[in-house]
This record gives structure tokens, sequence and C-alpha cells, in this order.
């Protein structure tokens, strides 16, 4: 097996990396999954037999979204961080992503709260409340797990247990995050926008 | 390896004898591997289990049809017999079949150790095989509080609102949509799983252009599995929604509509089609090569086929649903994208067509179901044009036209190349050859018996029999047509019973294959049958799509012709 060198005709081989790849591949897959409930949403615009309506119900969301959206750029200064080997700042970026997500996540709390107890909208009244919180729970889930596998990362983080050799990890998470956020901006539109 | 070592004879060279290893020891290594040749195997293994399940579904069903007014089961049996049959067959045998050739095979083709990721692997096989059990579970669980039904009877499509609560009381449908949920995960892990392997674990030299048909093909399946199975997922979730929640996705009552169920199912349900098919090119792609002693004519052709395919499936769903009334402008669509998918499908079959021709050819059992399927494959293809017009849909929809029309894509073409994969693969995954004689007798005895059975399926179609009903009365002049049609069955069920035993016998006492039994070209025939665990000692290099051809013919190498 000493000869092993002799087998290597071309050094330049190199091939993507697995975790990225993979990513990627769950993204494509998720994205048909939410573009069918997307689709949902649209078509069943309009189509309830009884009331209330989005235009009654629903306000425009502010602080979320913004709090979302940013997420995406602290856990972009994360990746960034690590790759510098930096555990610190990383650990930092870290905990705003899983702030900023969690604070996302109370809005979207909130807002279902006052859409049951105070317009009697719950998953079953018509059809604009079934995909209502079909999609927006579907994302709200995903939120969930983004968030759970954040904290661990951060929870590792503060332990000393990261340095820059999981950084190529981080940014496969990361990846995953902004899909989150990506899908975010449809849904948004959908709901918020185009819906009300 | 003794030529490698300092002093002969100094250090003991033959193995320690190895004491039987227990009953639990095996299973316990089985049940934990993370080996992608394990993995393949538990997936063929547990594919052939539910074909002779499904496929006993489809006999009793076949006896209750073979002559009118039996009362052999009763109308609510024959529902759930061919809700189970279609179910069984489309998630729990054809997926998993294919699958299980993939994840053996892509590996070994591509030179790699394993997959891209050998746990989530696992992972993917076992939460399959637990939809497979929960769908049957349905027999013992299915009644549920109301005490109505058993296993799920609404057939493999399942149309809204036959899904309600209403009209499907208890929890059959529960098993059925919570099965297919779980098949669909664990298809969508092994998918994602493939195309990294496909992508990142190639051997030097490995580049895209060389790559072996068959992995190109399940490249191409797997990205359709993405955009396919996805929206299938989505759907069983909302159905789930419905049912337990009390959500009006396809509640008709409350403004939910059951077309749109028909449109999500058909998003997965006709690219499902070329999900199975595909893999079965592949499969033809390997065989009629190397049968024929000729490299595969048109190698550009057929990737570039391939994925005219992969992406003209995703917009022909809707020729499943022209009696719903679509409109001019979507069947004018459909019907167009419908036939237009025929172009690369015929691409392909000319290049086989001419890979054999001018080619040594050599009649192995392996052979034969790949010509078999050459022809039958045809003229699947040509009702399927037939039935792509709309107005003559409109006439043969719902008929039994159309189920012998699958069928002939289903048997005729996937499971003839499944066949053909066996007798090729096999001598790799266990080390011993197939019995030819045997197989030849498995060959025969099948292709009377699907012709039997499928060429006369039509002609009851054309006569209006429609499809899923459980009898039918003496003056229609469907009854010597479904005499001919069931008798086909007995072949049949003889030639599967030949092959299983061929299967078991040839485990036992087969003969040796060793490495490369057929002469073939491709990297799983360099290492040895079956192969180590970690397939390759040394991870090999190659310079061309046939390395195995450049070792053996170092003097007129492929890479020469390949630029």
């Amino acid at each position: 097996m000493s000869t092993i060198s002799t087998t290597l005709p071309e050094p330049s081989w190199t091939l993507p990396s697995r975790g990225l790849v993979g990513m990627v591949c769950l993204i494509v897959a998720e994205s048909a999954v939410f573009i069918i409930f997307v689709v949902a949403y649209i078509f069943y615009l309009g189509k309830s037999i009884s009331g209330p309506t989005p235009h009654d119900v629903l306000e425009v969301p502010v602080i979320g979204p913004i709090c979302l959206l940013s997420s995406s750029l602290t856990v972009y200064l994360a990746v960034a961080a690590l790759r510098k080997n930096k555990v610190r700042p990383c650990s930092f970026w870290l905990a705003a992503t899983v702030l900023l997500g969690g604070i996302f996540l109370a809005g979207t709390a909130r807002e279902w709260y006052q859409l049951i107890y105070q317009h009697g909208l719950t998953i079953r009244t018509n059809l604009f409340g079934t995909t209502f919180y079909s999609l927006v729970g579907l994302h709200a889930t995903h939120v969930v797990v983004g968030l759970i596998m954040l904290t661990l990362a951060l929870v590792l983080a503060l332990l000393g247990r990261v340095s820059e050799a999981n950084a190529e990890r981080l940014d496969v998470l990361s990846l995953y995050w902004h899909f989150v956020d990506a899908v975010w901006v449809v849904v948004f539109s959908v709901v918020y926008i185009l819906g009300r | 390896m003794a030529d490698y070592l300092p002093l002969t004879g100094a250090i003991d060279l033959t193995s320690a004898p190895k004491a039987r290893p227990l009953v639990l020891e095996v299973l316990h290594g089985w049940v934990t591997t993370v080996d992608h040749k394990k993995i393949g195997l538990m997936y063929i293994g547990y594919a052939l289990v539910f074909l002779v399940i499904a496929g006993l579904e489809a006999v009793a069903m076949r006896l209750q049809l073979a002559v009118p007014h039996n009362s052999l089961v009763s109308p609510q049996v024959f529902n759930r017999l061919f809700t189970m049959h279609g179910t069984t067959m489309v998630f729990f045998v054809g997926m998993p079949i294919l699958f299980g050739f993939g994840n053996y095979l892509i590996p070994l083709m591509l030179g790699a150790r394993d997959m891209a990721f050998p746990r989530l692997n696992a992972f993917s096989f076992w939460i399959a095989a637990f939809g497979g059990l929960l769908l049957y579970f349905s027999f013992l669980g299915g009644d549920g509080l109301y005490g109505a039904g058993t296993a799920p009877d609404v057939g493999w499509f399942a149309y809204a609102p036959l899904t309600a609560k209403v009209f499907s009381p208890g929890h059959s449908t529960d098993y059925w949509t919570l099965g297919i949920l779980l098949s669909g995960v664990g298809t969508i892990g092994t998918a994602l799983n493939i195309v990294t392997t496909i992508i990142a674990m190639r051997c030097p030299g490995m580049e895209l252009s060389r790559m072996p048909l068959l992995v190109w093909l399940y490249f191409i399946t797997c990205c359709i599995v993405f955009v396919a199975v996805g929206p299938l997922t989505a759907a069983q979730i909302m159905l789930s929604i419905d049912r337990y929640l009390g959500g009006h996705f396809f509640d008709t009552q409350a403004g939910g509509s059951a077309v749109l169920w028909m449109h999500f199912f058909w998003i997965f349900g006709h690219p499902e089609v070329y999900i199975l098919v595909l893999p079965a090119f592949g499969f033809a792609n390997e065989i009629i090569p190397v049968f024929s002693r000729k490299a595969i004519f048109g190698y550009p052709a057929m990737v570039a086929a391939t994925v005219a395919i992969g992406f003209i499936s995703l917009s022909v769903w809707a020729h499943h649903m022209f009696t719903v009334g679509l409109g001019p402008g979507a069947n004018t669509f459909f019907t167009l994208a419908t036939m237009i998918i025929a172009v690369p499908t015929g691409i392909k079959i000319f290049n086989w067509i001419a890979t054999l021709s001018g080619g040594n050819i050599h009649f192995t059992v392996a052979m034969m179901f790949c010509v078999a399927f050459l022809f039958q494959f045809l003229v699947a293809g040509l009702t399927g044009i037939m039935l792509s017009a709309s107005p003559f849909d409109w006439q043969l929809s719902g008929s039994y036209f159309v189920v012998a029309h699958f069928h002939y894509v289903l048997v005729g073409a996937i499971l003839f190349t499944i066949f053909a994969a066996f007798y090729y693969w096999f001598p790799k995954m266990s080390g011993r050859m197939l019995d030819e004689t045997l197989g030849k007798w498995h060959f025969w005895l099948f292709l009377v018996g699907f012709h039997l059975t499928f060429d006369f399926m039509h002609i009851p179609g054309v006569l209006g029999m429609p499809r899923r009903i459980y009898t039918y009365e003496f003056d229609r002049g469907w009854g010597i047509w479904n005499l001919i049609v069931s008798s086909g069955v007995i072949f049949q069920v003889v030639a599967i019973g030949c092959f299983v035993f061929n299967l078991l016998r040839s485990y036992a006492k087969g003969r040796i294959a060793g490495p490369d039994p057929w002469d073939a070209w491709t990297l799983e025939w360099s290492t040895e049958s079956p192969p180590p665990v970690y397939n390759f000692a040394t991870i090999p290099t190659v310079q061309s799509r046939r390395p195995l051809w450049d070792l053996k013919h170092p003097e007129d190498p492929d890479s020469n012709y390949e630029m």
C-alpha cells in the first residue's frame, strides 16, 4: 500500500463539500413543500364562505420581520468570525441570532393569541384560518428547528467546543437559516401584502 | 499481500478460526448498520416481501374478476385490496427496490467507500420501512373508535372528499396518510444522500461525463424526487390537518376544493412514474452494452434525453385529470406536453437499439429481460400517446385500458428491468451466480403470463369496463377477456415462485461468481464479490467511462476516444 502515490495522477481533484450539497438538496425539497402551501393559500384567497377575512383581522407585523431578516446578517457575521477563529465574537453573534429569532417567534405567538381569543379565528373556523395557520405554522416550525440548532451551536461555543474547524458546519446551518428567512419574505408578501 | 511482508513465514497469515456468530449478533449487525451495501440489501429484501404481499392482493382481485357475478370477496374487501395493492406497489415495492439497487451500486460505481451521509441513509431506510409497517398495521388498528373499516379503501390516489372524516370514519385513511408521509420523508432523505454522493464522493478522474449512465439516471431521478415528493408530503400534511384538526383544505362543504387534491396528488403522481422508470432505464443502460459487447451508443444523447424527461415530467400531471373539465387551454397544454415527452424517450429506445445493432449479443437471462423490456416499453409508450390525446382520454379514462397501459409500464418495463438487474448484480451482491436454467423458466413463464394478462386487459377497457368495480354482469361481453386476463396470473405466480426459489437456492449453493463474471466495465466489478465493507482497498482512479476496459485492454484504452 506504500505505492498509493502513483494512483493519484490528478492531485487537483477536489469536489464540493458534502454538507453544503446536502443542505442545498434539502432546501430544494423544502421549497417544493412550501410552494404547495403557498399555492393553496393563494388559491383559497377569498373563497371562505364565512368570516373573518384577512382584511378584517390581519395586521402587518413590523418588528418580527425586521428581527428575522436581521438575524440573517448576524448569523453571517457569526460564520465570518468563526472562519477567522474568533470564537467569542462568533458566540456573540450566535446569541444575537437566537435572540432575534426568539423575538420573531414571540411576535407570531402574540399575533396568534389575538387572532384566537379576540377574533375567534382558529384552524377550523374557515378556509382562511386553515390555510393561514398551516402556512405560517409550517414556517414557524422551521424557525423553531433552526433555533434549536442555533442554540445548540451557541451552547457548544460557550463551552469552548467550537473552533475554526467547525466553520463549515456552521456555514451549512447558516444556509438553512437564510432559507428560513427567504421563505418568510415569500410568506410575508403573500399573506400580509397580496392577501390583505 | 505476502509479497509485501518483510520475511515470509514470520507472520501467521491464516486467519484465526471465527466462531459462528449468534443469530442475535447477526441481527444486531443488520439493525445498526450504516454500510450502504447492507442498507441496499435491506431495501431490496423489504421490497421483495412487499412485492409478494401486494402480488397476492392482485391475485385475489383477479380471482374475483375472473368470472361475472363472482362473490369470492365482498365489495368492501375489494376496495381495500386495490387500495393496498396500488399503494404498496408504488411506495413500498417500487421505490424501495430501486433505492436498494441505487444504494448498493452508486458508491461502488463511483469508486467511493460509502454514501455521503451513512447515518442519514440508515435513518431513511428505517423510516420508510416503518411507513410500510404502519400501512399494514391498519389491518389490525384501522378500526379506530367507530368500528368502521380496516385497511384503507380510498384508492391509491385517495381522491377528496372520499378521505374526509365523514366518508372515511375510523383510522384506516390515517394509516394510509401517515404511512405515505413517512415513506416520503425516507425517500427525500435517500434522494438527498444519493445526489450528494454523486456530486461530492466521486473517485479521482470520475468526471460527470465519465459516470456510468446508471448513476446519471439516479441523479436525475433524485432531483425529480425533491420537486415531486415534496408536494405529496405537503398534501398529506394538509389531509392530516383536515382529518385531525378540522381544517378545510379538501372540505367541499366549507368551500374547499376536491380538484386541488387531484392537482397536488398528480404533481407528485406523474413524476413518480419517471422516478420509477428512470432507474429501470439505468439498469438497461448497464446491462445492454455489456451483453452486446459494445460501449453504449450515444452517451451524451442519453444524458440529455434523461434531463429533458426530468424537466418535461414536471409539466404533464394534469393528463390524469382530462375528465375533470380543465378547459381547452389546459387540455391542449397537457396533451402537447405529454406527447413531447415521447421524444426524449424515443431517443433512448433508438440508442438502445443502436447499441444492440452489430453487437455480439449474449442472451443471458438478464439480457433476455432487457430485450423484452425494449418491446414492452415501446407498446406502453404507444398506448401512452393514445391516452395523452384528451378526446381519446375522455372515452377511456378510468377504464381497464388505463389500467392495462400503466401496468405495461410498471410491469412490462420496470419490473422486467428489475428482474434483469437481479440476474446481473446478484453475483456481485452474494458472490454466487443465479441459476440460468431456472432463470429462463422464470423469464418465459413471466413473459407468457405478462402478455396474457396485460395485452388482453386493454380489450375490456375499450369495451367500457371501468376500473375498480368488484364484479360485472354476464351480458357485458367482458367475461371471456377477464378470464384470459386472470389465467395469465397463474403463469406469473409460477414464474415468481421460480424466481424466489432461484434466489434462495443460488444464495446457498450457486456457482461461485468471482469478482467479474460478465467481463463488464464499470468499477463495481473491480472489487471482490461480495465487496468488503470498505469497497476498495485503494481508491481507484479512472480515465474513461469504462475503467475496467482500460485495465483489461491497456493497448487500446477508451480514453483515446472520449475527448
